[in-house]
């Protein structure tokens, strides 16, 4: 089964809306394609559509968080965190507020709307900023549940939603807690940690890897921030090695982070699959990711080259 | 100044008329796109290239050119359509729109195609690179002048404000903005999502000359560009209004237009109506 993340957004923020009238959901003329539409209609009193303006969005969510309300922002990826980028950091994150910056259209699965639209550093740009957790979703129920987690998590926070249909991963998100990462497969050569997307391309590189009598963890690194240190490094001393898999920048985002985390704490080799510093372009989702080499064969392969530099 | 006559007018509607029939086949062969936008501008960008500005296309990085920039870049197709009609690159190419590896970005990228000044779809910054190019034109002592296009919602962007205060008080006589005003953003009418109006009275306000006229009819739009170069102290902006979809009868005012193909059949509907005129 396939569900767009952002379809799971729609649907799960009108529901917290029925449930606590302190949500307040703001878009910047995007509602129909972030979904915010489905919560603007059911609640048009606590939907306010700010136009083509992202930076008075995220200062006016401010203004709402410091009057005790629950805000949602909503935009795509490349304008919440890139145009409106400093009034998060300082309007935000520096006055620790109750806003969830939740943005779709995430990633290079954009497709043919090409480079304007794709952001590929989104993760890395929340990730610097002190207070901001950063949450990125495998599929349509672990979106839903990151909606109702991040309600009652207090302070700002960036969830991050693609556009296309996306394969579903989990059957039950009961167990799920921000901070914590899940492991969807046990192995002993190699550890794959994936978030968003790259997620099942992980567990089918780990089912081709297998086929080699290969045997992967794979960890669905949901929350990049805070980084789940404990799995992770359990990981690495457990396989000794390392891949990590995000539709982002290798620089920054998911790789940047566990090869931070694993330098200081447990060397071992990281090989990053992700968008090797270039910008987007134009063409269909699917072929994107085999031109960025963001697919279950690259993570396979990645993962040989890392098992090859155990020491 | 050239003389601005019927001969000139016609063969200006006809131009636009090929500029949209070429973006509707365009962005329905590529099965996404946005349409509304580009039809609305289209009177105002076959005026440009086809009388107004100053270019060539086999040189397209001569400095004395005058520049185009499509600050509202989702109306990319309108630019491709008559960039290739006016002799930029081959028309064939116009079937590449938002493939991988193709020059036509689903957004203008200057880096890919020749004619196109600048790369923009990040809505609000196209004003800004013009107010740069004016500036730098001014520097050089070049005549070149410098025109773009920006949507009615993008106005809705800080940004663009920055960049009406900067070309006033650079006193930017040889940059004309013009403004597309279908009344429409995603969203819907900008009276429902976010309210500009008044357009001209905001431009007057920052010290711009302005005039407002019917985006689709070629004679004003003419005048108005010939009397945009009468005044050299200031930036003009020319508000125009204009019907989103303008031109393809099931799309004309309809905001659902703004962001999706025609489908096979919707597209050979829209084909015919311009071929039996
Ligand atoms: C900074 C930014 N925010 C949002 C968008 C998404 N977007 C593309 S077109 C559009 C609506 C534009 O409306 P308008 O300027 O009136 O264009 P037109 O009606 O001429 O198509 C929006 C919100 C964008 N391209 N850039
Ligand atoms: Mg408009």
């Amino acid at each position: 089964m396939q569900v767009a993340t952002r379809d799971a957004y729609g649907q799960a923020l009108k529901e917290l809306g029925e449930q606590y009238p302190d949500v307040v959901v703001l878009d910047a003329d995007l509602s129909k394609s972030t979904k915010t539409v489905d919560f603007a209609r059911a609640f048009p009193d606590r939907f306010f559509d700010m136009g083509i303006a992202e930076q008075n969005m995220m200062a006016v969510a401010a203004g709402l968080a410091a009057s005790g309300k629950v805000v949602f922002a909503s935009t795509f990826a490349i304008f919440a965190t890139g145009r409106a980028y400093e009034q998060i950091r300082n309007s935000v994150a520096y006055a620790q507020l109750n806003v969830k910056v939740c943005a779709t259209h995430a990633g290079i699965t954009v497709g043919e709307d090409g480079s304007s639209h794709q952001s590929v550093e989104d993760i890395a740009l929340m990730r610097v900023i002190p207070n901001m957790k950063v949450v990125v979703p495998a599929d349509g129920p672990s979106t839903a549940w990151a909606v109702r987690a991040i309600y009652h998590q207090p302070g700002p926070v960036y969830l991050r939603m693609g556009r296309p249909k996306v394969p579903v991963v989990y059957d039950s998100v009961a167990d799920l807690k921000i901070g914590q990462s899940v492991k969807l497969r046990d192995g002993g050569d190699v550890g794959i940690l994936a978030c968003g997307i790259m997620v099942s391309e992980a567990l089918q590189a780990a089912a081709m890897l297998a086929e080699k009598g290969i045997e992967a963890t794979v960890l669905d690194v949901h929350t990049i921030k805070p980084l789940d240190r404990e799995s992770i490094l359990e990981t690495a001393r457990k396989t000794g090695c390392l891949v990590t898999a995000e539709e982002h920048s290798i620089i920054g985002g998911l790789g940047g982070a566990v090869s931070e985390l694993t330098a200081s704490e447990y060397p071992v080799p990281v090989v990053r699959v992700g968008v090797r510093d270039l910008f987007g372009q134009s063409g269909n989702p699917r072929e994107l990711m085999e031109y960025y080499g963001l697919t279950a064969q690259e993570i396979a392969n990645a993962a040989q080259i890392s098992m090859s530099q155990k020491g | 100044m050239r003389e601005i006559n019927q001969q000139v007018i016609e063969k200006i509607e006809s131009k636009a008329r090929r500029l949209r029939r070429e973006v509707i086949r365009m962005v329905g062969i590529a099965g996404s796109g946005h349409p509304g936008g580009a039809l609305s501008a289209a009177d105002l960008v076959a005026c440009l290239y086809f009388w107004e500005m100053r270019y060539d296309p086999k040189r397209p990085d001569w400095p004395d050119r005058d520049r185009f920039v499509l600050s509202k870049g989702h109306a990319a197709p309108l630019l491709y359509a008559v960039l290739a009609e006016s002799g930029f690159f081959p028309p064939e190419m116009l079937g590449t729109l938002r493939r991988l590896g193709s020059p036509l970005q689903g957004h203008p990228d200057m880096r890919k195609l020749p004619g196109v000044e600048a790369s923009t779809g990040s809505l609000g910054q196209g004003i800004g690179w013009a107010v740069g190019m004016a500036l730098a034109a001014r520097l050089d002592g070049r005549d070149s002048r410098v025109y773009v296009l920006l949507g009615d919602g993008e106005l809705e962007e800080g940004m663009v404000w920055e960049a009406v205060m900067a070309a006033s008080h650079y006193r930017l006589g040889n940059l004309v903005a013009l403004i597309d005003n279908n009344g429409l953003q995603i969203d819907g009418p900008l009276s429902d999502v976010m309210s500009v109006e008044p357009i001209g009275d905001k431009f007057r306000a920052f010290g711009w000359e302005t005039r407002e006229i019917d985006g689709h009819e070629i004679g004003a739009i003419l005048h108005t560009l010939n009397e945009a170069r009468q005044v050299k102290d200031r930036p003009f902006a020319v508000i125009a209004r204009t019907v989103k979809g303008k031109g393809c009868s099931f799309m004309e005012g309809q905001v659902d237009w703004h962001g999706k193909a025609p489908t096979p059949e919707e597209l050979e509907r829209a084909l015919r109506e311009f071929d039996s005129v």
